[in-house]
């Protein structure tokens, strides 16, 4: 007797693409203001001590979470205009892709210190 | 045998959050390509759907549970700073690292580019989850949308082997010691 294969639902309707835009250019954003407020942080001398925000941490406690709130408001803001719209990815996908780049790029130390 | 509890701190953030996350990194880059791309034989069953949520929802509690305790437990008894007159820096990594010229790029570079690029991590695999669990199979419909999930994962396994490799061998060269000590066995 031939198995019965299970069923599979169809695939829903093509859900706009917008909410997953606003997740991936929030991220990249988010990324990218963590690697600028880490050499902010570095350079100046007032901000290295405006950044404790959790002493034994030290700045890295503030760079972390400000670049995170930055991220989640980024978020918000982004899903709340595009969640129901089909926006232009391609260009999203790329500003998103080369600030997640520029991240890890300055993040590293000989990098950073060319500022 | 035994080990103190900033050993202990250490192994839980690098040999378990951080570890764990590196093995399931590979996973669920397989796993996303397989499933979403047009090719892929047949559309995924919503059962097995669902794996894939709670699977990269875990990878997103393992990111944020090592860049935390990285963070907050950790490197506080790192960058601890000697009291003066302090010869022996065993109880302060980075003091001992910066006072030998030929360990001290374990800091300047290791240390100082791990602290920052792990938390690309978290932020990565959490926009990958949340599209993920958004779109489930409707993925097969958005090329753009996968090949952005994929690139933030791939670059998410990065920087967590970065962070990973610098972490094993900062711990071999100035290994966080201190506080409590836990007897596990008596030997022979």
């Amino acid at each position: 007797m031939k198995k019965q294969e299970p069923s599979i639902p169809a695939i829903s309707a093509v859900l706009p693409n917008g909410s997953g835009a606003a997740a991936i250019l929030s991220a990249g954003i988010g990324s990218f203001m963590l690697a600028f407020f880490a050499i902010a942080a570095d350079k100046s001398v007032f901000l290295k001590k405006l950044f404790v925000f959790y002493k034994p941490t030290g700045p890295l406690s503030g760079v972390t979470i400000l670049a995170i709130l930055i991220w989640l408001i980024a978020w918000g803001i982004l899903e709340g205009r595009w969640r129901n719209r089909t926006v232009a990815l391609g260009c999203i996908n790329a500003v998103a892709l080369l600030l997640l780049g520029l991240s890890l790029l300055l993040t590293f130390p000989p990098v950073a210190e060319l500022f | 045998m035994e080990i103190t509890t900033r050993a202990l701190w250490t192994l839980i953030h690098g040999m378990g959050f951080g570890a764990l996350y590196l093995l399931a990194c590979s996973g669920a880059l397989v796993e996303i390509y397989r499933r979403y791309f047009p090719g892929a034989a047949n559309p995924t069953a919503p059962e097995d759907e669902n794996f894939l949520k709670v699977y990269l929802v875990a990878m997103c509690v393992l990111a944020w549970l090592t860049v935390l305790t990285g963070a907050y437990i950790i490197y506080p008894w790192y960058r601890a700073v000697a009291p003066a007159g302090t010869v022996n820096f065993a109880a302060f990594p980075q003091k001992l690292l910066q006072s030998n010229p030929a360990v001290s790029g374990w800091h300047s570079l290791g240390m100082e580019w791990k602290e920052h690029v792990a938390w690309l991590v978290p932020i990565s695999i959490t926009m990958a989850a949340a599209v993920v669990i958004r779109y489930g199979r409707d993925l097969r419909n958005h090329p753009q949308l996968r090949a952005a999930v994929l690139s933030f994962t791939l670059v998410s396994f990065l920087a967590a082997g970065i962070a990973g490799y610098f972490g094993a061998m900062l711990v071999k060269n100035a290994p966080v010691e201190g506080g409590q000590v836990i007897h596990l066995m008596h030997g022979e």
